[in-house]
């Protein structure tokens, strides 16, 4: 992710050099490169010993080129996303083309991106000489660097600089190599600073390191630098990386690897990050980089602090020490020290890093990127994403490992060895005194005196509930549930009413944000089960100068959740200890956001450390200003004042109540919160008589609900701490003006302008006077929100709509429809989506004959993915037979699809792929016209979902291929997919399953979702969804459905504009749904760049629904949403229904087209020139609005007019089809082998494959990613050798034997991911998530990393060795034996739903038979070993067994002896 | 909603009748309420919809499920509140609404509805024996004051909406007492008029001032605004040949004492709820046999009365011709009518026939009119909304 120039805000006063050049930063329509994501392969070669030799150099090139798939192209195949290679300086060569130069050590130097322009290349170096002499330092001369352009791509060619190299000598005053670093790092800032040209960029500038890269190709790295191929060009260690961006216009800059680091992954806290340093008045990190670039500038400053590498990264890289308790004290000791004044930089990343001496490499703390080693005979470290990047000979290999989270990996070539984990951390933890340091001086807010005093409004609590706008709603439907359960409340079927913006009610300024979420680029995670690596724990108060450690540095108060109680707050309030002073600011107003600003500088100034913004006090005189307003301004005012890190803020509000509300307060800043009225809101729910509770156990339960809320809004974005989501601003407004995105939420996106301060004032003025009225009502209002009301918010499905839209489909009625569909676009009375706001132009209109016909738009109507299982059986292939009736398609949703669907008018042509994977067979993937990934959903995208036990009927079981009764977890992320080349890597895989399934890739409409798609449609997708964040849902957090995600207007506008423009829509279709009803929804969708349309919520009301909301509950009385036989009997939709309906739109939308004078709906497709807004239509909050960036019309081909190229046809399976059982070669770029093979299969035998070992294939060398994905019964894998992530990827009856001689890692990371039946036998070690989401593979395994069977189903698993943290996790089905010989595995063990239990001697015979056949298959010595004395060592074995599984078992008395003899 | 699966565990109950045998013979209500216990049972079928139609039926837009909730709670208080603050009147609908929000109810869709109108009752009959039901006058007098001509209940719909907002409300009634069609066109057997009685003492308690007998004909002076709500006044003729024979009688004033039935062969025209009422009279008065002719068809469901359960033969699609009536005393006899499906013409005897045919919209000449006057005649319901309506916007323009 980069952000543009503006994150610094007016630029310094220096004098800039204008110069010429392309533009890089230019923000087209909605597109802008602010959004851009990236991500890689990264790897290096070492020699351990520190020999320099050209044949690292050679070695380095070459892994780059095995990792060239992991790097993308545009539109232009012939230019890269951009790679490059760091190395130690290669003296004896720069001395050959360069004779002045003095020894090695002396002298500095790197690579420089020039103007083309003469001139401006002119004024660059007489800058260098200035500054460097400046510096008092010698400028020895520029070199040209040799280069060879003739391979690169036209637009790489294009935008190429002049590139040069400069070679600065010694100044006399400096001794170390370390301040000479400092000079040269000096140098280069003050050049930075100086001339600001897009052209020009400074590739590193040190005496010990040198970067080539550019925007390359992988293999063009080599041929395009000459220096490179120079036998003199020598290097111990190569440092590579190779680029995969989603961005439009790659630029040369951003190619990695950076001064010291190149980074795979993605920092999602980028924006907080870069704001916390520019607070600590910290000024290195350059405009316009990557998250990586930003992340290197850090680095480089603390390294060049005096930090060694190792505790640099671990500051800026946490390990998840909160509540690890087998990390030794010391290291947490160390991490907690640090956090007191570095928040994680969070996000999936692996790294590796370089000074020239040493290399190392570490992973984020959940180890969500891959990175494999391997240590050579001869003393060489390979490493890099992949496993098999360079052809070494088995015999040769020393060692082979993975990378762990947590863990740092580290090659010292001056003491010629690898650096154990523990060791590099006992050197760093050792030199300091931290554990004292904290003891002393960190102050823990449990052990703060008890005030005993608890400030209660009591009196008028009603009208402080209406003033800070609670309704009625909010205690029923929010607050009710929260303080009951401890939860967040689960609702169903999206939002159709107004935008805030929109509305005519006054709205809380929470309700003008949505909450961003990860999707592609970055995974999200599972705060439940993977809670491990969460954590809200805080260190507030004043933070100290980061270049330096004293024991001053960790005075902080430790708070353990940031939502105060009463009591908590006044503890704070009057603290007295370590200097600790608080001020508390009222913010009630009349007064100025000013005003309230200079009051906290003051307070600073003054010497307090904690400042309480605080609205208590509101009464007929005084209303609250909003809190989130306030600590917006303040946070705002004193990052830009660099104060910010000097005080802790603290709200004690009576508005904040929902978790959305939480969230916000931390995202702009809040470092804790005390939301003191919906606490008394609690304390009234139990006094009423609705609580059934003691007043203390709800407000607790209702804290937990929020925390537990709030993990689950920064898991969304992938972050796992609160201290590194504060401050970070992951939410897009929409509606808000930018005077007050400026003043108060810097850097936010708000597309589409809107409401100022006055509006935000009058709002709160409707609701301050409406409840302080005289002779008003105590009632509070009724909300309507979350249940339609007659005197609630407006609702686009509400009674009258509903019952036209039935009367029409059920009697066939267009006259019916046409006023429903009168009913949904006229919003003159009140405006609800963006679209209200349009109107088409004025056009000469054509004959309606001469429009498209009805029969051939229907074909582009699909309908939205409803899982049989969230709706019921006879609802389901209603819509399925309607769709194939009319030639749409229809979507099987995540679960599967009954196989004896398959042939039939029941079929859905669209088979979803989601990240349960329940049912994806290979058969079920072979009988798909398009397989579509899930990557979010409308209603609560970032999230995953969870089939309750009770709602697994035997039916629904079938088809997801599980156990009747056993709960069914999809977590939030694909387990393949934490990356964008991931998703390509996954598109990949399914369209070797199914060549002729055309592939797309489902996205929630989000602000950067052009870019993801540019990067999906570059990962050859053949069709994006972008789904809008209104649409409906089965079941999902109430705060989901409101406020994550955008509108697709938004989501679509900058999907195409950012296609068109980057030149890649000609590649790829694109489809939107969430809340579209009518001819004029379709109309307006398809002049906004779709080609498709789906519908969801609108199939179900024809069929019946009355939006009860109920789906959640399984209770719909309708029996659209449920399954409950007695209740699926009340359906009554039938397929006519829809059929006629979509004739209606069909209709509708031609009559449209033909006013329009439009013939087709291709040339209907981007035509934004046909819509302009309705002013007059605007709401009195909404006249600042701003549509031009939407219905912006970008330059280029604007429809899907070609096929994507998608490599497929010169695999390995075609030659394996080819010629049948054998030995076969196989090496790292041959990946998906298998899937095409078992795609055929499928299709000639179905569902059961071939008989046991009919096919047999022998693989030697190193396999590519999913290795055996989706093998088919009858298939036998055999590889000897290693191989990468995925094996066995959704493995359906095949066999999968894996060995080599290694005792270590043979196999990466998620492996048998969503893997139905087979058998594996591997010998050797997996990497992390082995087994995840199981279903019924029998695996045997000599041990694994973190995350073991996590989401497991079934099966049966056997692990010969240790395990790593947090194994089953969410696991509820299947049966784990682990070999736990050292008697460690308990506290590695996930116990929330499994329990740890001898084996039975049923048990004792599964084992054993799985162990006679790992040795008959893999010779293995340790399964040998525990055969040999079986008795005495099953012993040791400890079964892990889920306790729902176990009661399903018993229950059902199913025979748990099912494993076949092999 | 207290118990999601309510819905398919408990039958639908609606309140008891008394046995016809015995209600006939007095004029006391014809139903008995129900316990509070059953009310909490039935609360629990309601949904609790997330588009809840019956909110949206209703004309007055109470909050239905999240009465219906708390009722199943055992929390009646605050459901009281609930109820009051939507409906004035909830004891005059709670007994005589047609309840549109049970024709509207989504579980009626495939299972019988929530007993809405039952549950009404009971919340506002137990709030009154639990005395929660007391005067709330306003904290503060705006000194502004308003006329309202006519206590029906769109008049007193409007009349307390603004009282409640401080002004001082003075109603006209030209009747000797307050209340209207309630009082006078209901007959006491469906709604108790004490019913009344203690809801206009809160009322005056609340501060609004009712002057009856008086017919106003003008604007009155003294008032910064007048709202006009005299009802729909002109009933419905039928002019047929033996029109102007005795023993013919408008519902309205069969209702309110003319005529008697004892004894009588009774023939009702006008097959709606006023005809029945007439029917639920002419019984209790002692009529021979009663007959209730409609000029439309049979409904696919037919909705039974308890005055149809009382006694009565109902005939659909009967147009009626003319009154027969004897030379001798001028008084109808019989009527003759015509079968608009079959064609067929007969006679029906009659010796009282009551005329249910509703009234006529008049154009309202007035700034500030309310209910049936402004809308024509509709439901007791509709007026009270409509009251309420016009108080909003007089108190706007004050």
């Amino acid at each position: 992710m980069a952000f543009g120039l503006n994150t610094f805000g007016p630029a310094p006063k220096t004098k800039v050099l204008k110069m010429l050049g392309y533009e890089k930063y230019k923000t087209e329509g909605l597109y802008s490169p602010a959004f851009e994501h990236d991500s890689c392969g990264v790897g290096f070669v070492v020699s351990i010993k520190g020999e320099k030799s050209h044949d690292i150099v050679e070695k380095g090139l070459q892994i780059l080129k095995r990792l060239s798939h992991r790097g993308a192209v545009g539109a232009d195949p012939q230019t890269g996303d951009g790679a490059g290679i760091l190395v130690q300086i290669p003296h004896d060569f720069y001395k050959k083309v360069f004779p002045k130069l003095p020894q090695f050590g002396s002298y500095g130097t790197g690579l420089l991106f020039l103007p083309p322009n003469k001139e401006e290349r002119k004024a660059v170096k007489e800058a260098f000489l200035k500054i460097v002499e400046k510096e008092g330092q010698v400028l020895l001369g520029f070199r040209k660097v040799p280069i060879n352009e003739s391979e690169i791509g036209e637009s790489a060619r294009k935008t190429r600089p002049v590139i040069e190299q400069v070679f600065i000598f010694k100044g006399k005053r400096v001794n170390t190599r370390l301040e000479f670093e400092r000079k040269l790092y000096a140098i280069r800032r003050k050049i930075e600073k100086e001339i600001k040209a897009e052209s020009f960029y400074i590739l590193n500038l040190s005496s010990r390191t040198v970067a080539y890269k550019g925007l390359l190709m992988a293999e063009q790295v080599e041929e395009f630098f000459l220096d490179l191929k120079d036998p003199d060009f020598k290097s111990a260690i190569a440092l590579i990386h190779s680029r995969y961006s989603t961005n439009t216009f790659p630029t040369w800059d951003l190619a990695q690897p950076f001064r010291f680091l190149a980074h795979n992954g993605e920092i999602n806290t980028l924006r907080g990050n870069i704001n916390w340093m520019r607070a600590r008045g910290i000024d290195v990190i350059v405009p316009g980089g990557s998250d990586s670039a930003a992340l290197d500038n850090v680095f480089e400053l603390l390294t060049l602090s005096g930090r060694s590498m190792a505790h640099s990264m671990m500051m800026l890289i946490p390990g998840a020490w909160e509540h690890d308790n087998l990390m030794r004290k010391e290291v947490r000791d160390f991490y907690k020290y640090h956090a007191c004044f570095m928040e994680p930089w969070d996000g999936p990343a692996a790294i590796a890093f370089t000074d020239g001496k040493d290399v190392g490499a570490v992973l984020d703390r959940n180890g969500l990127r891959p990175a494999r080693y391997i240590v050579t005979n001869d003393g060489l470290v390979v490493m890099a994403s992949e496993v098999g990047v360079l052809d070494i000979k088995p015999e040769q290999i020393k060692y082979s490992g993975r990378l762990e989270p947590g863990k740092m990996f580290y090659i010292d070539t001056e003491t010629n060895r690898i650096v154990e984990d523990d060791e590099i951390k006992e050197e760093i933890y050792s030199s300091r005194f931290y554990g004292q340091w904290l003891t002393e001086n960190m102050v823990d807010l449990d052990d703060l005196h008890k005030t005993g005093s608890s400030v209660r409004t009591g009196r008028d609590l009603s009208l402080q509930l209406k003033s800070f706008g609670y309704t009625r709603e909010d205690l029923k439907i929010i607050i009710k549930p929260m303080a009951e359960k401890g939860q967040e409340p689960v609702g169903s079927m999206g939002n159709d009413t107004p935008h805030a913006v929109l509305s005519q009610r006054p709205q809380l300024l929470y309700n003008y944000f949505k909450q961003l979420f990860a999707q592609v680029t970055n995974p999200p995670i599972d705060p439940i089960r993977e809670e491990v690596v969460m954590s809200l724990e805080s260190y507030v108060g004043p933070q100290r100068d980061i270049l330096s450690e004293s024991p001053e540095h960790c005075r902080k108060l430790r708070v353990h959740e940031p939502i105060l109680l009463n009591e908590e707050l006044e503890r704070i309030r009057s603290i007295q200890k370590n200097g600790f002073k608080t001020k508390t600011i009222s913010i009630v107003s009349p007064k100025s956001l000013d005003a309230i600003c200079s009051e906290a500088e003051a307070a600073i100034n003054d010497g307090s450390t904690f400042l309480i913004l605080s609205d208590r006090g509101v009464d007929k005189k005084h209303s609250a200003i909003p809190a989130l307003l306030a600590v917006g301004a303040v946070h705002q005012h004193l990052v830009r004042k660099a104060l910010r890190t000097k005080v802790g803020i603290i709200i004690e509000s009576g508005e904040p109540r929902e978790v959305h509300h939480f969230a916000l307060l931390f995202g702009y800043g809040a470092d804790l919160v005390n939301p003191y009225l919906a606490y008394e809101a609690v304390g009234l729910l139990v006094d009423e008589g609705s609580l059934f509770l003691d007043e203390t156990t709800a407000v607790n339960n209702y804290r937990k609900a929020v925390n537990k809320g709030l993990k689950k809004i920064l898991s969304k974005m992938g972050i796992s701490t609160l201290n590194s989501y504060r401050g970070a601003q992951i939410f897009e407004a929409l509606g808000l003006s930018d005077e007050v995105i400026k003043k108060c939420f810097e850097g936010t996106p708000s597309r589409i302008g809107g409401a100022g301060f006055e509006i935000i004032e009058k709002e709160t003025q409707l609701r301050h006077q409406a409840a302080f009225a005289e002779n008003g009502s105590d009632l509070l209002d009724t909300g309507g929100i979350y249940q339609w009301r007659k005197d609630g918010e407006f609702h686009l499905w509400n009674p009258e709509s509903i019952s036209a839209i039935q009367d029409a489909a059920r009697n066939n009625d267009y006259g019916r429809y046409k006023e429903f569909a009168g009913l949904i676009d006229d919003q003159s009375k009140q405006p609800t989506s963006l679209r209200s706001s349009f109107k088409f132009k004025a056009a000469k209109a054509i004959p309606i004959k001469e429009v498209e016909p009805v029969e051939s738009i229907m074909k582009r109507f699909a309908t939205g993915a409803m899982s049989f299982g969230s709706i019921s059986g006879p609802a389901h292939e209603t819509i399925a037979i309607a769709m194939n009736a009319i030639g749409g398609k229809s979507n099987t949703g995540e679960g599967g699809e009954d196989p004896a669907r398959f042939k039939d008018n029941r079929r859905s042509a669209i088979k979803q792929v989601a990240s349960g994977r329940f049912g994806v067979t290979t058969n079920y993937l072979v009988n798909a016209d398009e397989l579509q990934i899930k990557i979010a959903q409308g209603a609560k995208p970032g999230e995953g979902g969870q089939l309750p036990g009770h709602k697994v009927s035997a039916l629904i079981a079938k088809t997801r291929y599980t156990t009747k009764g056993v709960t069914l977890i999809s977590p939030p992320p694909h387990h393949d997919i934490y990356s964008i080349e991931d998703l390509a890597q996954l598109i990949f895989d399914l369209k070797n399953v199914n060549p002729s399934a055309r592939i797309s890739v489902k996205l929630v409409s989000e602000i950067g979702v052009g870019t993801v798609a540019a990067g999906v449609a570059k990962g050859h997708a053949d069709m994006i969804l972008i789904s809008g964040g209104e649409g409906g849902t089965g079941a999902s957090p109430i705060s989901s459905i409101r406020h994550a995600g955008l509108p697709w207007e938004l989501g679509l506008a900058e999907t195409h504009q950012t296609l068109v423009l980057n030149n890649l829509r000609s590649r790829v279709r694109l489809q939107t749904d969430g809340q579209i009803r009518t001819g004029r929804d379709v109309a307006i969708a398809a002049m906004l760049g779709a080609e498709e349309f789906g519908f969801a919520t609108t199939m179900l009301i024809i069929s019946g629904c009355v939006m009860l909301r109920h789906c959640h509950l399984n209770n719909c009385s309708v029996g659209v949403a449920t399954q409950d036989p007695v209740l699926a009997e009340r359906f009554r939709g039938k397929p006519e229904y829809i059929i006629n309906y979509f004739n209606f739109l069909a209709r509708d939308l031609r009559e449209t087209m033909a006013l329009l004078g439009i013939r087709t709906i291709d040339e209907l497709v981007g035509r934004t020139d046909l819509l302009e807004v309705d002013e007059k239509l605007l709401p009195w909050k909404a006249k600042g609005l701003d549509y031009s960036k939407i219905l912006y019309r970008p330059k280029g081909e604007s429809h899907c007019t070609q096929k994507q190229e998608h490599g497929i046809e010169k695999i390995l399976d075609r030659e394996l089809i080819k010629k049948g059982s054998g030995e076969y070669k196989i090496k790292n770029s041959d990946r998906s082998v298998g899937a095409m093979l078992s795609g055929e299969i499928c299709k000639k035998h179905g569902e059961k494959g071939l008989p046991e070992d009919s096919l047999r294939f022998k693989f030697t060398g190193c396999a590519g990613q999913s290795f055996g994905a989706w093998l088919a019964p009858g298939i036998t894998f055999e590889l000897d050798g290693l191989a990468n992530d995925y094996v066995g990827k959704g493995m359906f009856g095949g066999k999968l034997i894996i060995h080599s001689p290694l005792k270590n890692i043979v196999i990466g990371n998620t492996s048998f991911y969503g893997a139905i039946r087979g058998e594996a036998y591997i010998r050797g070690m997996a990497g992390e998530r082995f087994c995840v989401r199981n279903s019924g593979v029998n695996a045997v395994v000599e041990g694994v990393g973190d995350h073991g069977c996590e989401y497991m189903t079934g099966g049966r698993v056997v692990i010969l060795g240790p395990t790593g943290r947090n194994f089953a996790a969410g696991m509820s089905g299947g049966i784990a034996y682990v070999y736990d010989k050292l008697g460690e595995f308990e506290p590695k063990c996930n116990q929330a739903m499994v329990e740890l239990e001898e084996l039975s001697l049923g048990d004792q015979k599964t084992v054993k038979r799985l162990l006679e056949n790992h040795f008959k298959y893999t010779r293995s010595p340790i399964a040998k070993a525990v055969l040999d004395d079986f008795k005495a060592e099953i012993k040791r074995f400890v079964k892990v067994m889920p306790i729902e599984y176990k009661r399903v078992l018993t229950e059902e008395e199913i025979e748990l002896l099912e494993v076949g003899d092999g | 909603m207290g118990n999601p699966k309510g819905f398919l565990k408990v039958k639908r109950k609606t309140c008891g009748y008394r046995p016809v045998c015995e209600r006939v013979k007095d004029y006391n209500e014809v139903f008995t309420l129900r316990s509070d216990r059953d009310s909490e049972e039935q609360s629990s079928r309601c949904m609790d919809c997330g588009t809840p139609f019956c909110n949206f039926g209703c004309p007055i837009g109470n909050y239905i499920p999240e009465w219906n909730d708390l009722v199943y709670n055992r929390q009646w208080k605050k459901a009281f509140e609930l109820l009051e603050a939507t409906n004035i009147l909830p004891e005059v609908t709670g007994r005589v609404c047609p309840a549109l929000c049970e024709a509207a109810c989504v579980l009626g869709i495939n299972d019988d509805p929530v007993t809405i109108k039952d549950n009404e009752l009971a919340i506002i009959e137990h709030a009154f024996k639990k005395g929660w039901v007391v005067p709330r006058p306003p904290k503060k007098r705006t000194g502004k004051k308003v006329a309202v001509i006519g206590s029906g209940p769109a008049g007193l719909s409007a009349a307390v909406h603004l009282n409640r907002k401080g002004h001082l409300v003075t109603v006209f009634e030209k009747d000797d007492k307050i209340g209207g069609i309630m009082r006078y066109g209901i007959p006491e057997f469906k709604l108790e008029k004490h019913i009344l009685d203690r809801r206009i003492k809160i009322w005056e308690q609340e501060g609004i001032v009712f002057k009856t007998e008086k017919n106003i004909k003008k604007n009155p002076d003294g008032f910064d605004a007048v709202i006009w709500a005299c009802g729909a006044l002109t009933p419905r003729d039928l002019k047929i040949p033996g029109r102007e024979l005795e023993g013919i009688y408008f519902a309205m004033d069969f209702l309110t004492g003319n005529g008697n039935a004892k004894g009588k062969k009774v023939v009702v025209i006008g097959g709606g709820d006023t005809g029945a009422d007439c029917v639920g009279t002419a019984n209790r008065q002692g009529a021979r046999c009663v007959v209730q002719i409609e000029l439309l068809p049979c409904p696919p469901i037919v909705k039974t009365s308890s005055s149809h359960e009382e006694g009565c033969e109902r005939k659909w699609s009967i147009e009626t011709k003319r009154f027969v009536g004897t030379d001798r005393d001028l008084s109808v006899r019989s009527i003759r009518c015509k079968n608009r499906e079959t064609g067929e013409e007969f006679e029906i005897e009659a010796d009282l026939v009551i005329l249910a045919l509703g009234f006529l919209k008049e154009e309202p000449k007035e700034k500030f009119c309310a209910g049936d006057m402004k809308t024509g005649p509709s439901l007791i319901v509709r007026a009270i909304n409509d009251g309420f309506e016009v108080a909003r916007e007089v108190d706007r323009s004050l």
